[in-house]
């Protein structure tokens, strides 16, 4: 075992290689991450989750749902378009110049370009800037989900796969009312779904003096007898809340988007 | 180590488990320890080990086939939160790495090394303690799991309580190995060696890292998901190859009564495999600064290299072995009922331990045939999903988990089952009770891996298109993946099966070992009290321990 030692470190070497590029490299250079700011704002992103929001980021973990949803918006690439906000003092001139450049689908070189000469013409103009890709055609979000957004996340739950949509912004596409009924009764609001119900989460009661404002308003197929009601448990409003705080819109520095 | 056999690459293989290599045995004095000596010494840890890994398999299949069973009726125990979908996936995914991949690996490494280095193991009480505080470690982590109580990061959700428990389990496991190791009195190392040593020592390095920097004090934002990756990309496929690589690396040579072709290749395929595998698994599409994806799929690409020479070397050393063409199959005629499995110099014991299958087929060599294919081609699928251009077709579909299963069930399980079933009954000292239903477990287990794997594998490339148009709507992409799945929970349901068989081989096992202890105490208790009869006293003594000839 003379060379015992010499393969060990050597070994020790290689797999530590390793640890430093995929753990130790990411923590000093994100473990440290602030705030960013909104891009053409001072706001600051992102602000913590509101505190149910944060309960329900841990009902969202007992109930493993990242093992069917992603919380990742993926884009392919992105697509400026020019537009004239104001025409200045030669609109003759300024419009033909419209006229002869090309004004959407560009790149933002072009876009940029586009708008300098408009400018030297004396109009003013606007550059809106758009996300493209399969999962922004889809309405999953306007934006590719970026490091930032996972800030204040504990624990990040990426995901993995599309066994259902993706949730980076599902707080932007529906409504508390809406993420309640899925939740009890996924088929109720979305046809053919394969989600399984969560019915654990809901308490089915009689209606006592006078039925409770919480209640689900359940189409007549998913409603429990006439004289009982569907109120969610805390864990199923915090879980909603935690849904509903699922947006990632603001354009930032790493994914600049302008509407 | 002597440099002069390890560099004489003709030493190596041909000998291991009850044959020394050949040059060795005749340059020194024959060894006083024999194989059944150093058998026996094992088993007991073995049977507590590879037992509990049996339990686990088959919980993890009984609750793989619930999850499964969900996608055809989403309502299928829905009322009941331990059983949600999102925590007996999970569950099951962890019951077959913790439960059985981990503690059957410790279990073939421990053997191995023993009969490597021809030393018995001592204090054989510490394994066995370990073994159990192992499988109780797994028990509380599925509770957490299936309670609520997991971390939510992928194959790390056990909760701490379950983590420490199997760290420190782990830890008294390898120790031990490693002890048996540098006390061995052959002081000879093989590639094997190699595998398993690193594995030994990778393992508590990657799950304390993610444990301490994900669980105990959270890292911030990405960088856990980060980490996340770099442990999921290490355990599964590092950790597996080392192990599962290193285990076939023994058994090849010896199934084909030639040397591992070649030495030195072996030995590339473990520097290219540690210096290139350990940078898998982050995600071309991940939100992370750009330079971690390129640089992870810049090593995928490299990883084609050891994955491609344990691919030539196993190609190499089975390709015109003097053993007589393998059959695995079920009608396979007789064609030399003892030396199918050609364990050249082996003994007459070794031998006819292989008879019982009959029919010349041994169930061992097909399962570790079976795993090394597997071996090639998850890595491969591994090493696609890191092609950008191929990511943005295959991640978030089932092309992910069909690439995971067949890396754990399809290699590594089916590689141990090989493994498993040719050492206990040595290290046991009886045969198999069943042998017939191993041979049977080959086929089942072999056919729910294809119709798991398959389906999934091309379901998730479709799935993955019709994802990428985005003029098809989300709920179409996933009535289109239901025939899919639904032909994968036949592969689970055979899978299951399978797992059984196996399970009632080693839990029968057991008993006949229990029973033949319990049988020699009774008879220890009930003998006549010693009236000076010299000749009684020998044969009733260390009861204890039963030799059981073979």
């Amino acid at each position: 075992m003379k060379n015992g030692f010499w393969i060990f470190l050597a070994v020790f070497v290689a797999l530590g290689g390793s640890w430093c590029g995929f753990v130790l490299a990411p923590e000093l250079q994100l473990g440290g991450a602030k705030q960013t700011t909104i891009l053409n704002s001072s706001d600051v992103y992102p602000v913590g989750r509101p505190g149910e929001a944060t309960q329900g980021s841990s009902v969202y973990r007992a109930n493993g749902c990242a093992a069917c949803h992603t919380e990742q918006v993926r884009q392919t690439g992105m697509t400026c378009a020019v537009t004239l906000t104001d025409a200045g003092k030669n609109p003759v001139a300024v419009t033909n110049l419209i006229s002869s450049l090309k004004l959407t689908s560009l790149t933002k070189e072009d876009a940029d370009k586009a708008a300098d000469k408009i400018s030297a013409a004396g109009g003013k103009t606007e550059i809106h800037i758009a996300a493209t890709g399969p999962d922004i055609a889809r309405g999953w979000g306007m934006r590719q989900s970026v490091a930032e957004d996972y800030l204040y996340d504990q624990p990040v739950q990426l995901g993995s796969l599309h066994a259902g949509p993706d949730l980076a912004n599902t707080g932007a596409r529906a409504d508390a009312n809406w993420q309640l009924l899925h939740l009890y009764a996924p088929r109720s609001v979305v046809k053919g779904s394969t989600m399984p119900p969560f019915r654990y989460l809901f308490e089915v009661r009689k209606i006592g003096r006078e039925p409770s404002p919480n209640a689900l308003k359940l189409p007549p197929e998913f409603a429990p007898p006439a004289s009982c009601e569907v109120v969610p448990m805390p864990e199923a409003v915090e879980l909603a809340a935690y849904l509903l705080s699922l947006r990632a819109t603001v354009p930032l520095y790493s994914a600049p988007i302008a509407p | 180590m002597t440099v002069n056999e390890n560099q004489n690459p003709s030493n190596f293989g041909g000998g291991g488990a009850a044959a020394p290599p050949r040059a060795a045995a005749a340059a020194r004095p024959p060894l006083e320890v024999s194989s059944t000596k150093v058998d026996a010494s094992l088993r007991v840890p073995l049977l507590a080990l590879f037992g509990g890994a049996a339990l686990w398999l088959v919980v993890g299949s009984v609750l793989g086939l619930i999850a499964s069973i969900k996608f055809h009726a989403p309502d299928f125990l829905a009322n009941c939160p331990w059983l949600t979908y999102g925590r007996v996936q999970p569950a099951a995914d962890d019951a077959l790495l913790y439960g059985f991949c981990i503690p059957a690996g410790l279990g073939v490494a421990l053997w191995l090394f023993a009969q490597l280095g021809q030393t018995p193991l001592r204090g054989a009480i510490v394994p066995v303690v370990a073994a159990k505080l192992w499988h109780l470690g797994v028990l509380v982590g599925l509770f957490g799991i299936l309670s609520g109580n997991s971390t939510g990061f992928a194959w790390l959700e056990f909760p701490r309580a379950g983590s420490v428990i199997l760290f420190f389990a782990y830890l008294l496991l390898a120790l031990w190995v490693m002890m048996n190791f540098a006390a061995r009195r052959e002081r000879a190392l093989f590639p094997s060696h190699w595998f398993l040593v690193a594995a030994l020592f990778w393992f508590p390095w990657i799950y304390s890292t993610a444990n301490l920097f994900l669980v105990a004090w959270p890292v911030r934002g990405v960088v856990q998901a980060i980490i996340g990756w770099w442990f999921a990309g290490n355990l599964l496929f590092v950790w597996l190859a080392l192990v599962g690589i290193g285990t076939a690396f023994y058994f090849l040579p010896k199934f084909s009564g030639r040397p591992l072709q070649s030495y030195y290749l072996a030995l590339f395929a473990f520097w290219t495999l540690i210096l290139f595998g350990t940078w898998c698994g982050i995600p071309p599409g991940a939100p992370v600064p750009a330079w971690l994806p390129v640089l992870s799929s810049f090593a995928a690409v490299l990883t084609v290299v050891p994955v491609l020479a344990v691919a030539a070397i196993a190609w190499q050393t089975s390709r015109g072995s003097d053993a007589p063409s393998l059959e695995c199959g079920g009608d396979a005629r007789v064609v030399a009922p003892v030396h199918a499995d050609c364990l050249v110099g082996q003994d007459k014991a070794t031998r006819a331990s292989h008879s019982p299958y009959g029919d010349g087929a041994s169930p061992p060599r097909c399962f570790i045939r079976f795993g090394l294919m597997s071996f090639v081609l998850s890595s491969l699928m591994l090493i696609a999903m890191a092609c950008p251009r191929i990511s943005r077709v295959t991640e978030f579909t089932w092309f992910g988990p069909a690439q995971t299963q067949l890396q754990l069930y399809g290699f590594f399980a089916m590689t141990m089952f090989g493994a498993i079933y040719h050492l206990l009954p040595r290290a046991v000292g009886f045969e198999l009770p069943f042998p017939k239903l191993a041979r049977a477990q080959f086929w089942i287990s072999m056919y729910g891996v294809v119709l798991l794997v398959l389906p999934l594998a091309i379901g998730g490339v479709e799935q993955g298109m019709k994802l990428n148009n985005f003029n098809i709507a989300f709920m179409d992409t996933t009535k289109a993946m239901l025939p899919f799945l639904r032909i994968s929970t036949i592969g689970l349901l055979l899978i299951l099966l399978g797992n059984s068989l196996f399970a009632l081989n080693i839990f029968a096992m057991t008993f006949i070992w229990e029973k033949s202890l319990v049988k020699k105490a009774f008879a220890i208790v009930t003998a006549p009290l010693p009236v000076l009869r010299p000749d009684k006293i020998g044969t009733t003594e260390g009861g204890e321990t039963p030799e059981v000839k073979v």
